[in-house]
């Protein structure tokens, strides 16, 4: 264990750079496709609804490998069959359209249900005062629901922080392609597997205990 | 029709297959306070709430100060801002203090400047009795508070007209009595009124016109003193003897 640490330390390091990097880059997309599709989805608008729906029921009606071997193969080939011979994604771009995509659709049931569970006479109140839609969704409706919003969003970004594993499948250099390696290099299964294991674990506890944090400090706003 | 405040003429409302609102015409004039009185799923809130157009009209037409509200082109959010609504529970906005409750809209909408907007909302909040409160939040406040606070909030947009659907049904008994001030108040001072309210005794002291509506219909409409004392129509009649 004290061999791999120090022969593999800088590479885990990075590996867990990049873990971090997918996520956040992920989480941010998938924040605005969550808004865009959740709103969508509590509006009155049939057409609007519809997108909204087939999105979420198209993505998770997918496994996030398949997502990303469709991604990372699948589009750039038929991208290229059309013509555009030279076009490429790399593991990073497909890796991060594909977890935005996957986690957008989860957050925006996230974001649908945060908004419908705000009582329908508060968007009222607003348009009696002379407010449009938007200033009533954004000013009024949205700023509670966030409140609600909040544990669920966290937990999911866990859960994205952890589906980047799954992109390993995709050469993307992050913890688990890299504890691959590792093993690969080592044949040390156990230590190997259990160093990625607890980087994991200390880097999600850490963020669960800081969000938790970050709940109490809203919740007590009110 | 430019002397009516509000002008409603064969109005309907259907909720899928049902009908709601059958055929309603009603003349509101400059400064009357009208009650609509009428047992619950006769409409009434329905017809409340199609007047700033909360529910579209499915037929017919709603004038407001001589603006067609049922016509797409009208702006409703700028109807909207004359036409102040009092909801039975309250609906003040929760996340936020009761002075920023009153301020959002016309800040936001500027119709008013933040100063002048917290200063307008410091004399409404005197008025009802609340300057105190100003920076509690809505959860702070009880039943009665709370509706005295919307009434203010609704007063703070300085509407021409208020509409008030059952303000005192969520209340505790001993509540009702400082939010039916307030409003006795308003109309004194000669605000357009439209009560919907199991409140006789407001309706009677208060009211210029009853209107008791059943099934989607206006049955009967006076006075007080005749719609409530010496109603005409049994189905009048026979409401009053429940409730009275």
């Amino acid at each position: 264990m004290v061999m791999i640490i120090q022969t593999y330390g800088t590479m885990l390091i990075r590996a867990l750079g990049q873990t971090l990097l997918l996520t956040l880059l992920s989480l941010v997309f998938a924040m605005v496709i969550g808004m865009i599709f959740g709103l969508m989805n509590v509006g009155h608008n049939r057409v609007l609804n519809c997108i909204g729906t087939v999105y979420v029921d198209a993505v998770r009606g997918v496994p996030l490998i398949v997502l990303a071997y469709f991604i990372y193969f699948g589009v750039p080939a038929g991208i290229q069959g059309i013509g555009f011979t030279n076009f490429r994604l790399n593991a990073l771009q497909a890796g991060t359209i594909a977890l935005s995509m996957n986690c957008g659709a989860y957050m925006a049931e996230i974001i649908r249900a945060g908004i419908q569970s705000v009582d329908r006479g508060q968007m009222e109140a607003g348009r009696s005062l002379g407010l449009s839609y938007g200033a009533s969704m954004w000013l009024v409706v949205i700023p509670q629901a966030i409140r609600t919003m909040i544990p669920s969003i966290i937990n999911q970004f866990i859960i994205t922080l952890k589906d980047t594993s799954i992109l390993s499948v995709i050469g993307f250099p992050e913890l688990t392609n890299v504890g691959k390696t590792i093993m690969g290099n080592t044949f040390k299964n156990l230590q190997t597997w259990a160093i990625i294991g607890i980087m994991y674990m200390v880097v999600i506890i850490t963020l669960s205990k800081v969000s938790k944090k970050i709940e109490r400090r809203i919740n007590r706003g009110r | 029709m430019a002397d009516n405040k509000i002008s409603v003429r064969n109005l309907k409302k259907s909720f899928g297959s049902l009908e709601v609102l059958k055929d309603i015409s009603l003349d509101v004039s400059e400064g009357e306070v009208v009650v609509l009185l009428g047992p619950s799923g006769s409409g009434k809130s329905t017809l409340l709430r199609c007047l700033n157009q909360l529910e579209t009209a499915t037929s017919g037409h709603i004038i407001i100060e001589g603006q067609d509200v049922t016509d797409k082109h009208t702006d409703i959010n700028k109807v909207r801002e004359n036409i102040g609504m009092v909801f039975q529970h309250f609906n003040l906005f929760n996340h936020l203090t009761v002075l920023k409750n009153m301020t959002l809209a016309p800040v936001h909408l500027k119709t008013l400047s933040k100063a002048e907007a917290k200063e307008k909302a410091m004399k409404l909040l005197e008025r009802v009795g609340l300057a105190d409160k100003a920076e509690a939040y809505p959860s702070q406040l009880s039943g009665g508070q709370k509706q005295r606070v919307a009434i203010a909030r609704a007063l703070e947009m300085n509407p021409n007209i208020l509409l008030f659907d059952e303000p005192t049904s969520a209340l505790d008994p001993e509540m009702v009595g400082e939010v039916l001030a307030v409003m006795k108040e308003l109309a004194r001072e000669g605000m357009t009124m439209i009560v919907v309210t199991h409140e006789i005794g407001f309706a009677r002291e208060v009211a210029s016109r009853v209107i008791f509506m059943e099934g989607g219909y206006i049955v009967e409409e006076g006075t007080p003193d005749e719609v409530i004392n010496h109603p005409r129509e049994p189905r009048t009649i026979d409401f009053l003897s429940k409730v009275l």
